[in-house]
């Protein structure tokens, strides 16, 4: 063992299928580096599983880099483990120290179920995107920048809640399961700017709507998804969305 | 974009706006209850206190607004029930670890405990002073309020009871006060600082206001 590295007590969720039960099963680990990230940890270990002819774990990733959102795990009790700001593949094993027994649990929400392990099915977002995460418009050659002014302040804040990767670390993270801040930034995205002005009463009602029906929670403001969003979405998307809600449903 | 959006108020925004527009009702009223109150530290054997409470009892407009009131609380409780079963049940496996104290207060999660002590702590309250005050008016004698207020805190376990429900009173409002405006959309870089400032402030003394009463009662320094 090298110097530094670690020896770590893994306790993972292990489920089959959606269908059967699920339980915390212990692994050890030995000689992690700490230079690793969370996802090399578990590539590691599942290494080790395949070499004895077990299962390898089942977790989401694809980028490894915080852009994708697909890396859901609940790393001792919070969205992404112990750090903010970051998904799990940027979280490295220097966060934890030699010894530490870590609980790894998938996503937990009715909207979200199991697949296997530690995958879970967030396609009930995918919906709720395709009530309204969008704008019809034509596209083709980009007219010129300075026809349509849009301040400054509006744009950075477009772009903020633009920013949403659609995790669900928020859905995660509430003691209601709610998708809130998630729906806020897909609504606010397009309420700050003119291009989605045309469609925005239809567009909230919409996606409130299929969010209601896919069985999230709903909000408390108890703030706690803003603090575990990897991309830092405020709560100001929530209030944003509410007063559209309202205005919608004042207009017809 | 067609709409196939149900209700607004049966969406789950909906169901928060009825749940902040009641709340901030409700409390509204508590600043009319600790005026009526304050009227004890004239010290006058009770004399404005029990006018004020003679003109709570029997003014037609005051009659209108309690039910009001209690309509208030009904549609509190009971949307406040009908959400928690739904959130509830948008988490059917719960997590082995949570660690919620990083991200959240405690208080904001804990609405629905802090919610029910306060109705545990009302049952109470009008069952000492609400109750008795109605048998009167219906009997169409006159209620002695101060008398029964000397008398109900008089004991030190209905003292504990009463500052036991205000402690919950401030949680609730910490919370909520802020939260209401939050779910109306009102938030902005500027205003908010000053409500949620605003909000701990009134839930201090409001709460400070109210305890002191059944305590100087208690301790005899009202004759």
């Amino acid at each position: 063992m090298s110097h530094g590295n670690m020896n770590l007590t893994l306790k993972i969720w292990r489920q089959n299928s959606g269908k059967e039960k699920g339980q915390l099963v212990t692994y050890p680990v030995k000689d992690i580096s700490p230079d690793m990230s969370f996802l090399e940890m578990f590539d590691v270990l599942n290494e080790q599983l395949v070499s004895k002819n077990e299962s390898p774990i089942v977790f989401d990733h694809d980028c490894r880099e915080g852009i994708c959102g697909m890396c859901s795990m609940v790393i001792n009790g919070r969205a992404h483990g112990p750090k903010t700001g970051i998904t799990t593949c940027q979280l490295h094993m220097r966060s934890f120290k030699d010894g530490d027994t870590i609980t790894v649990e998938p996503w937990r929400a009715q909207a979200f179920p199991v697949i296997k392990d530690l995958t879970v099915d967030r396609t009930s977002f995918e919906r709720i995107q395709a009530k309204g995460g969008f704008v019809s418009v034509n596209t083709g050659t980009a007219q010129d920048a300075n026809c349509l002014p849009i301040p400054k302040d509006d744009a950075d804040s477009s772009f903020n809640a633009a920013a949403c990767i659609g995790c669900g670390a928020c859905v995660a993270t509430c003691k209601n399961a709610s998708a809130m801040l998630f729906v806020a930034a897909k609504v606010s995205q397009f309420a700050l700017l003119p291009q989605g002005k045309i469609e925005a009463t239809a567009r909230v009602k919409n996606m409130v709507a299929q969010m209601d029906l896919e069985g999230f929670g709903s909000c408390t403001n108890t703030g706690a998804c803003e603090i575990e969003c990897p991309k830092g979405i405020s709560l100001e998307n929530i209030a944003r969305m509410n007063r559209e809600y309202l205005v919608a449903n004042c207009k017809d | 974009m067609s709409n196939t959006s149900p209700n607004f108020i049966t969406s789950s925004i909906g169901k928060k706006f009825l749940m902040g527009f009641t709340g901030l009702f409700l409390i509204s009223f508590l600043v009319i209850h600790v005026l009526i109150n304050a009227c004890i530290y004239f010290n006058d054997g009770g004399a404005t206190f029990n006018m004020a409470a003679s003109f709570m009892a029997h003014n037609i407009i005051i009659r209108i607004v309690e039910v009001g009131l209690f309509l208030g609380i009904i549609l509190h409780v009971v949307q406040a029930l009908i959400i928690t079963l739904q959130n509830n049940k948008a988490r059917p496996q719960k997590y082995a670890v949570q660690n919620l104290a990083v991200s959240s207060k405690w208080y904001s999660r804990s609405m629905g405990l802090l919610g029910t002590l306060l109705l545990m702590f009302l049952v109470v309250h009008l069952a000492n002073f609400w109750v008795p005050t109605k048998i009167a008016v219906f009997k169409g004698e006159e209620h002695n309020t101060f008398e029964s207020l000397k008398t109900v805190f008089s004991n030190p376990i209905v003292l504990a009871v009463y500052l036991l429900g205000l402690i919950s009173l401030f949680y609730h409002l910490l919370h909520g006060f802020q939260s209401a405006f939050q779910t109306f959309g009102l938030n902005h870089k500027k205003y908010t600082p000053c409500i949620k400032s605003f909000g701990f402030w009134y839930s201090v003394i409001i709460v400070l206001l109210f305890a002191s009463m059944p305590i100087t009662l208690f301790m005899g320094l009202i004759k």
